[in-house]
């Protein structure tokens, strides 16, 4: 059972998406005053834990019990479990950027009297707490001209006014330069000493390594164990094989490449990111693609390679975009997603709801949604071409749909995708990235997008599938790129590929790297 | 989805989705949401019908429904496309003033011939449109303040190019464009207990049911060449026969008065060419693709801006032939005109079927929408309702058919 000093437990949670088990009786037990580390790749269910503790997934809504602080707690939201002192710092930071830094500290909170709010009182209380997280701003600058170090301290801050007793960090220093983690990881070591208990996400190892008591390892939404760093003499590559340890239990499609001209390649591509500014997303990247060849990139989240593919494909992501693109071995410019898919490049994107599909249209109107002009003569659309191309579509990629008139939006994911996989396949390209194609999809449909994804290859076509998860990676390609901290870091054949190689050098530093 | 331009004779038909036997188990959600409007609007006419003894249908009455409309209807086919892409024009009434001052200084004043003031007006209006979409498209303010602003600076124009007073009359063309019949070219014909009617409305009447008989024939063996699903053969049989007895009763009732109204010939031509542009070609899906998902379109490689700037264009060409009716119409153009047609356009289109996400919505859903606020004004003025009760009805009209909308949406949505 739980011991004296044990502030969380969480016993046997599962939680299930529609198709998908997200976890799958975990179990994590936080000790109090600890900084507990949770390793995992994508999708291992780190964040799905961490939002059914924090309440953002209500009591019922999982399976499980959580005791904190002694006591079972069945929250129904996020203010329920913040009362309790328990809160999350999400990745994607959740600031009113308009607000002052001490408005948005005390939001939600505020420090008032009858109904006013006391504003000497405000300020002065933001004063303190910034001083606490060691932050030198005015409580009146506004959050947006503050950089993003800066603010995961007030979001800090935030926290700390809460009189928080579990604070959970979801990958904290993912967008922070190494100064600004630095700063925050000797932040946590204080609060630390001041009592206060600390749950932090991250996917950079030597950080889990420089401040981490205790680490626990999730994979596939499963608990694989807890270890001490001290006592169980953790190494970064022992967190790498726990991580990764996955078997590959997944069947793949026998495949045999057979590799042709080289049919796309990148030099020196680098990009910055649109909203931070002076913030390199991926820096001085080289990768090419040959006919008929399956090449994979890895990367953990924020590594860049949704920022690489995107950049490449008519600039749909990034500013100061340089480096050069061939293809067929000419220099080409894609200036536009148009120019892109004139050039025979087509790009199926990780978010198929957001970025994707027209989801309150059907299945016709989205597999010709790219490639209108083929079944157009002089601007009019042949709506019985495209009811027929729609439909080869629907029975070659076996989308289980009544018939091409389904709205895509009540078809299930594995469907969408292939209705996706559909769109980019009917415009005739030469190269198909594709990002993460079978996420959130169940097995059985796994296994129909990967014989998709041979048949393509085997019609000469170059195909680069990103995605994070390494068996697929290993069972599918034939040759892969790690990308870290938007660097190339490595290039594998699938020969000398393994689980441990590629996690290492997807998790090496900006240190080492450079 | 018919693939041939809907008339106002399929206005009471709904949408085949006999076609689509993918959606049969919730079939009945599905039709209801599509064709309610129209059954909607057959009840209103009914219940009008009834209140007024039968006067909504007299021939002098659908007449004026028609002429006293048209300028909203022809507004609501250009807002409808705008709100599917998921913007909105609240400019639309003063640019209608706007364009119609224009073209009343052009005509009346500088003596232009009336077809080449005709022309240079709808270019103006194009302008204006122009200049809004690029403020909103490429410049990337959102069309409610644009507009909204709009609003505001062509009205300023108006009084400008006026100065506060009306400036009339127009030459007998335009004013035959905006209120005038078609004349009796082949004489009248006995109708029997109806007496006369002219012979030349209802040849086009009789012309226009073949056209549909025909063009519905074609694409349904175009779909059975294809080897789509079709509707069983009486029900299609059924729905064209109920279309050609409702057109041919209003062409009778019109030819009964006085012919063909002008504007009815143009509304028709607008709402068939716009009908058939939104349906197939390349420019009208991509509306409905920018409004359905902006990012998935411009990763499809849809040039989102350009399809934004070019619909404001074309709300402002419409407009312009909107002013020009409406000021043909009172024989003047005049400072106030126009005044609150935004709302009606817009109100139409919501009515219609449009949703205010963006991505749906179809043109003879807007005329139908356009149609649905006609009757009612009209049918409540001939019971001699006062004009506050007019706007409470029209106000709890809009209200029920967007919260109808949600509702199915919703509905489905639950049931996914």
């Amino acid at each position: 059972m739980t011991g004296a000093d044990t502030i969380l437990h969480m016993q046997g949670i599962t939680k299930t998406f529609p198709g998908v088990k997200a976890l799958q009786d975990v179990t994590l037990d936080v000790r109090q005053g600890e900084i507990h580390a949770i390793c995992g790749e994508n999708g291992a269910g780190k964040s799905t834990l961490m939002k059914v503790l924090s309440g953002v997934y209500p009591h019922g809504s999982y399976d499980g019990e959580i005791i904190f602080a002694g006591e079972p707690c069945r929250f129904s939201g996020i203010r329920d479990s913040e009362s309790r002192g328990i809160v999350i710092i999400h990745q994607e930071l959740a600031l009113a950027s308009n607000l002052s830094i001490a408005e948005n500290i005390f939001l939600g909170n505020e420090r008032a009297s009858r109904g006013f709010i006391d504003w000497n009182k405000t300020n002065a209380a933001a004063a303190d707490l910034l001083r606490r997280v060691g932050l030198r701003e005015n409580p009146t600058t506004q959050v947006i001209d503050l950089g993003v170090g800066k603010q995961q301290l007030v979001e800090i801050a935030k926290a700390l006014s809460k009189e928080v007793r579990l604070l959970i960090l979801d990958e904290p220093t993912a967008a922070l330069n190494d100064e600004d983690s630095e700063h925050l990881l000797d932040l946590l070591r204080g609060l630390r000493d001041e009592g206060i208990t600390c749950v932090i996400i991250s996917h950079k190892l030597n950080e889990v390594m420089a401040i981490a008591d205790r680490v626990t390892i999730l994979r596939d939404g499963r608990t694989i164990k807890t270890m001490s760093i001290v006592d169980d003499e953790v190494t970064e590559d022992k967190i790498i094989s726990g991580m990764v340890g996955r078997d590959l239990d997944h069947r793949f499609p026998p495949h045999e490449s057979h590799v042709g001209e080289e049919v796309l390649r990148i030099e020196d591509w680098t990009v910055h990111s649109p909203t931070q500014h002076g913030r390199v997303v991926v820096r001085e990247a080289n990768l090419n693609v040959r006919r008929g060849e399956i090449v994979g990139l890895a990367g953990l989240m924020g590594a860049g390679r949704t920022e690489l593919a995107m950049s490449v494909f008519g600039r749909s992501y990034g500013v100061n975009i340089s480096g050069r693109v061939f293809k067929d071995g000419k220099e080409v410019h894609l200036r536009s997603v148009r120019e892109a898919i004139d050039h025979g490049i087509a790009y199926a994107t990780e978010d198929r709801k957001r970025y994707g599909l027209n989801l309150i249209e059907d299945i016709k109107r989205n597999v010709s949604a790219a490639g209108l002009r083929k079944i157009a003569k002089s601007g009019w659309v042949d709506d019985n071409e495209e009811f027929k191309v729609a439909d080869e579509y629907r029975q070659s990629m076996n989308i289980k749909a009544p018939s091409v008139a389904s709205v895509t939006g009540k078809l299930s994911g594995g469907n969408q995708q292939k209705v996706v996989l559909s769109k980019w396949i009917f415009t005739d390209p030469d190269v198909l990235i594709l990002d993460e194609p079978t996420r959130g999809i169940d097995v059985g449909a796994k296994y129909e997008i990967y014989t998709i994804i041979n048949r393509l290859a085997d019609e000469g076509k170059g195909v680069l599938v990103i995605s994070s998860e390494l068996p697929e990676l290993l069972g599918l390609c034939d040759r892969i790129y790690t990308l870290s901290e938007g660097r190339i870091t490595g290039e594998v054949s699938r020969a000398d590929a393994t689980q441990e190689g590629l996690m290492t050098l997807m998790t090496i530093g900006q240190e080492v790297a450079r | 989805m018919t693939s041939v331009a809907p008339t106002n004779a399929d206005l009471a038909l709904g949408t085949p989705s006999a076609s689509e036997p993918g959606d049969s188990p919730r079939r009945f959600n599905f039709n209801l949401r599509q064709s309610g409007i129209y059954i909607a609007f057959a009840l209103i006419v009914l219940l009008f019908t009834v209140l007024t003894g039968g006067d909504m249908l007299a021939p002098q009455n659908i007449s004026n429904i028609v002429v006293q409309n048209s300028y909203i209807l022809i507004l609501a086919i250009g807002m409808i496309m705008v709100i599917i892409a998921g913007h909105i024009d609240l400019s639309v009434g003063s640019v209608v003033a706007a364009t119609g001052a224009f073209a009343a200084v052009m005509m009346v004043n500088w003596d232009v011939p009336w077809p080449i003031a005709l022309i240079v007006t709808l270019i103006f209006g194009g302008v204006i449109g122009a200049w809004q979409g690029y403020w909103i498209a490429y410049f990337g303010i959102p069309a409610f303040i644009v507009t909204l602003a709009g609003m505001l600076l062509f009205r300023a124009v108006t009084l400008m190019i006026l100065g506060n007073r009306g400036i009339g009359p127009f030459p007998d063309e335009v004013r035959t464009l905006a209120n005038g019949f078609t004349d009796g070219y082949l004489g009248n014909i006995g109708l029997g207990a109806l007496g006369g009617a002219d012979f030349f409305s209802i040849l086009v009447g009789l012309l226009a049911v073949a056209a549909i008989v025909y063009t519905q024939w074609r694409t349904r063996a175009a779909r059975q060449h294809y080897l789509q699903a079709v509707e069983p053969l009486p029900l299609f049989i059924a729905k064209i026969a109920i279309a050609a007895v409702i057109l041919m009763f209003v062409i009778i009732q019109l030819a009964r008065f006085r012919n063909l109204p002008w504007v009815l010939v143009l509304l028709a031509a607008l709402v068939i060419g716009y009908s058939v542009m939104t349906n197939k070609a390349v420019f009208g899906r991509q509306i409905y693709a920018v409004g359905g998902n902006l990012q998935a379109a411009t990763l499809s490689g849809v040039k989102v801006k350009s399809v934004v700037f070019w619909l404001f264009v074309n709300m402002g060409v419409l407009s312009a032939l909107a002013g020009i009716i409406f000021a043909g119409r009172l024989n003047q153009a005049n400072p106030t005109a126009g005044n609150a047609f935004e709302l009606d356009a817009i109100a139409a289109a919501f009515i219609g079927g449009a949703a205010v996400q963006g991505g749906v919505g179809k043109v003879v859903g807007a005329i139908t929408g356009g149609l649905i606020m006609g009757v009612i004004n009209n049918g409540m003025s001939l019971i001699g309702a006062p004009s506050e009760q007019v706007m409470l009805v029209k106000g709890a009209v809009l209200l029920a058919a967007v919260a109808f909308d949600v509702w199915t949406k919703r509905r489905s949505g639950a049931s996914r």
